[in-house]
C-alpha cells in the first residue's frame, strides 16, 4: 500500500449462506481523490462499505484503510474515518449540536476541542445558526449535511457516504455536492456510493460500476466512456477571431472539426488536445472564452455496457429484487 | 484474534446519555408517579394498621414493607409487579429504536464497540431503576417515619439496604429480558408486547404450571393427602420449578430479609427443627445467607439474559 493510497481492497468478498453479496471486489483510492462506488439497489455498495468499516465480517479477500486492517483495527480504523450512512439518522429531541456533542463525547475529544469543533463544523455546512434548534425540526437536507458536519468535526482523513443525494432536491444536492467538493479541496479522501448516477458524476475523480456483488468497470468517467462508448475525445471550444478549424484540423490526433455555432467549434479527437487547441488559438491572436471536453454520462455508460451484457443486467436486476 | 484497545471505551458516555434520556422522559416520569402513587398509599395504610394493632414489636419498621390492608395489599406486592414493568417500560426500545431512528450505524462508526453500546444502555437503564428505587425507599421511610413515629433500629436499616439491593437485582433480571427482545425484535411494539407477555406468563401462569407440572411427574402420595399433608417429593419439584421465575426467587429473598424469623425458604423436616428456638429472629448475616442462593439465582438470570443479548447483537448485520 503506498503512501498515496488511503483505501486498498482486494479480492473483497462477502458471503451470506450460500449467497454472495460482494464477490472478489478490488479497487484502491488515493488521498484527496473522490471515488463512486455506484450501481442499482443491492449491487453490494452498502455492503462493501461496512466491510471498510469493520461493522460486518469480511468473508474472504483483504481490505486496508489507512493502513490499519478493519477486522483486526476498528478503533483505529474510526478514529480516522467519518461515515454517513444512507437516511442519516439522528436523536429528534436533541440539538444539532448535542447531537454532535455525543459523538465528540464517544470519539474522546475533551471540552474545549469539541466545542471549537463542533462550531466549525456547523459553520462549514452552513448550519451554525441552527445549532441549538432540534433535529427533528429538519429538513431531509438539513440532516445530510448535520451528518457532513460530524465528519467534519471529527477531523476524519476519509470520509464515506453512503447514498448521500438520496431523496434531496436539485437544490440540496447541489449544495450536498458542494460540501463533497470541499472534503477534497482539505484534503479529505471521499468514498462515496450512489445509484444516481448523473447526480454524483460531476464530483467523482474515478468510479467503480458494480454489477451483482462485482466491479463491472472501474475508471474516470472519460476512460469509461471511451472504453464502453467508444469514439475518442470531444473538445468544445468558444474563441473570437477567424481561420481556427484550418490550424486546429493539424493538431496530431485530431480526426475531424465541427463548426456548431458563431465561434463555436467541437473537435473529435483520440486524445485530450485541449492544451495544444488553447496554444493554437493565441498563436493565431484569438481570445480563447470557452474550452472543454465533453464527459460523457454515466447513465449512458452503464445502459450501453450493459446492453452489450444483458445476462448480467438480468442477474444484477434479480440481485436487487432480492436485497429488496 | 486479540482486539485492538478496551471493549468498554466510550461506555460512560452511553450510560450517561441513557440516564439522561430516561430521567427527562414522559414514560419514566409516568411510570415513577405511578409506582410512588401505589406505594406511598399502601405504605401510609399498612402504618396505620401497624400502629392500631402492634404493641412491640423489635422490627416494626420492616412490617411497613410486608403488612397489608384490606383491600390493599402489601408494599411488597406492588413492588413484585410494578418494579417488572418500570423495567420493561425502560428498555424494550433500547437498541431496536436506534434501528428504527437510523442512529445505530452511525454511533458504531465511532471508535467504540458493540459492547459498550449495548452494556452502556444496560447500565444506564439499571442506574434509572436503582434511583427510582432509592427515591421510593426514603419516600417509604420517611413517610413510616412520620406516621408510626419510631425510628428504625440499625439492623432494620442493614435489612431494608440489603433489601433495597436484591431489588435492583431483580429489577436487573427484567431490563435484561426487555433489552434482549429489544435486540431481537425490530418493532419496538412487538418487543414492548412480547416483554409484557413473558411478565404476565412469569407472573401469573408459571405458579400454577409449576404445581400442574409437578403433580404430573410426582402425584401426590394418598398416605399424605389422607393425614392432611402434601407429599414431599411434589412439593419439592414444585419448589424447584416455581424457582425458574424471577418473581419466585425475588419474593423468597425477600421473605428471607424481612421477616427475621424465616429459617428456610423450602420444606422444612422435623429433623431440621431440632433444637431451634421458633420466632427467634436470626441476625441479619443468617438472613442474608437464606436469601443468598434466590439472589445469586437472580444476578445469574441477569447476566444469561444478558448475555444471549450480547451475542445476538454481535451478530446482527448493522445497515441502519
Amino acid at each position: 500500500m503506498s503512501a498515496e493510497t488511503v483505501i486498498e481492497a482486494k479480492d473483497l468478498t462477502k458471503t451470506y449462506g450460500s449467497a454472495t453479496a460482494v464477490d472478489h471486489v478490488s479497487f484502491t483510492v488515493s488521498r484527496g481523490e473522490i471515488f463512486g462506488l455506484l450501481g442499482p439497489n443491492g449491487a453490494g455498495k452498502t455492503t462493501t462499505i461496512l466491510m471498510l468499516l469493520g461493522l460486518t465480517e469480511i468473508s474472504g479477500g483483504e481490505v486496508r484503510v489507512l493502513g490499519f486492517n478493519p477486522a483486526r483495527e476498528p478503533l483505529s480504523v474510526k478514529r480516522r474515518v467519518g461515515y454517513m450512512p444512507d437516511t442519516v439518522g439522528f436523536y429528534d429531541g436533541l440539538t444539532a449540536a448535542d447531537n454532535l456533542r455525543y459523538t465528540a463525547r464517544l470519539i474522546g475529544f475533551n471540552k474545549t476541542d469539541r466545542e471549537k469543533r463542533i462550531a466549525d463544523a456547523l459553520d462549514q455546512v452552513g448550519l451554525a445558526e441552527f445549532a441549538d434548534h432540534h433535529v427533528g425540526t429538519f429538513s431531509r437536507g438539513m440532516r445530510q449535511r448535520l451528518g457532513l458536519a460530524e465528519i467534519l468535526m471529527k477531523g476524519a482523513q476519509i470520509a464515506i457516504l453512503d447514498e448521500p443525494t438520496s431523496g434531496l432536491d436539485p437544490h440540496a444536492t447541489t449544495e450536498l455536492l458542494g460540501i463533497i467538493r470541499d472534503f477534497k479541496a482539505a484534503g479529505v479522501s471521499v468514498l462515496l456510493s450512489s445509484h444516481l448516477l448523473e447526480r454524483v458524476q460531476t464530483v467523482c475523480d474515478r468510479v467503480a460500476l458494480f454489477s451483482t456483488g462485482r466491479i463491472a468497470l472501474i475508471g474516470s468517467i472519460g476512460d469509461l466512456g471511451r472504453e464502453v462508448l467508444g469514439g475518442g475525445y470531444v473538445v468544445d471550444i468558444e474563441a473570437e477571431g477567424v481561420g481556427f478549424a484550418e490550424r486546429l484540423a493539424l493538431i496530431p490526433g485530431v480526426s475531424g472539426v465541427e463548426k456548431t455555432g458563431v465561434g463555436r467549434l467541437r473537435l473529435h479527437a483520440d486524445r485530450d488536445v485541449r492544451s495544444e487547441a488553447a496554444a493554437e488559438v493565441v498563436a493565431m491572436q484569438g481570445r480563447l472564452k470557452y474550452l472543454g471536453v465533453q464527459e460523457p454520462s454515466l447513465d449512458a455508460i452503464y445502459n450501453r455496457y450493459f446492453e452489450t451484457r444483458p445476462d448480467e443486467e438480468l442477474a444484477m436486476k434479480e440481485g436487487a429484487r432480492h436485497a429488496a | 484474534m486479540r482486539r485492538e484497545g478496551s471493549a468498554f471505551q466510550g461506555l460512560g458516555v452511553v450510560m450517561l446519555k441513557e440516564l439522561s434520556d430516561h430521567l427527562s422522559s414522559i414514560r419514566f416520569f409516568v411510570l415513577e408517579l405511578l409506582v410512588l402513587l401505589i406505594a406511598m398509599v399502601t405504605v401510609y395504610a399498612a402504618a396505620m394498621q401497624i400502629k392500631e394493632t402492634t404493641a412491640e414489636d423489635p422490627f416494626l419498621f420492616l412490617r411497613l414493607f410486608t403488612t397489608s390492608h384490606e383491600p390493599l395489599p402489601a408494599f411488597l406486592f406492588w413492588l413484585s409487579l410494578l418494579v417488572p414493568v418500570m423495567a420493561i417500560g425502560l428498555s424494550f426500545d433500547s437498541v431496536n429504536s436506534e434501528y428504527n431512528r437510523r442512529t445505530l450505524s452511525r454511533i458504531l462508526s465511532q471508535p467504540i464497540y458493540r459492547d459498550a453500546l449495548l452494556f452502556g444502555k444496560f447500565l444506564g437503564g439499571l442506574v434509572t431503576l436503582t434511583t427510582a428505587l432509592v427515591v421510593l425507599w426514603l419516600m417509604v421511610i420517611g413517610l413510616g417515619l412520620l406516621v408510626i413515629g419510631v425510628p428504625p433500629g440499625g439492623e432494620e436499616i442493614g435489612r431494608i439496604f440489603v433489601f433495597l439491593v436484591i431489588t435492583v437485582f431483580y429489577a436487573g433480571v427484567w431490563l435484561a429480558m426487555s433489552l434482549l427482545f429489544s435486540v431481537l425484535f425490530r418493532s419496538a411494539a412487538t418487543a414492548a408486547l412480547v416483554a409484557l407477555g413473558v411478565w404476565l406468563f412469569i407472573y401469573l401462569i408459571w405458579p400454577i404450571l409449576a404445581e400442574v407440572v409437578a403433580q404430573i411427574i410426582v402425584p401426590p402420595d394418598p398416605r399424605y393427602a389422607a393425614l392432611g399433608l402434601q407429599t414431599p417429593g411434589t412439593v419439592e419439584l414444585q419448589t424447584i420449578l416455581s424457582r425458574f421465575s424471577p418473581s419466585t426467587l425475588f419474593a423468597e429473598a425477600v421473605v428471607a430479609l424481612l421477616d427475621p424469623t424465616t429459617r428456610s425458604l423450602g420444606p422444612i423436616y422435623l429433623s431440621q427443627l431440632q433444637g431451634a428456638v421458633l420466632g427467634a429472629p436470626l441476625p441479619l448475616s443468617e438472613s442474608v445467607l437464606i436469601a443468598w442462593p434466590q439472589t445469586v439465582g437472580m444476578i445469574a438470570s441477569a447476566i444469561l439474559l444478558f448475555v444471549i443479548g450480547y451475542i445476538v447483537f454481535q451478530r446482527q448485520e448493522v445497515r441502519a
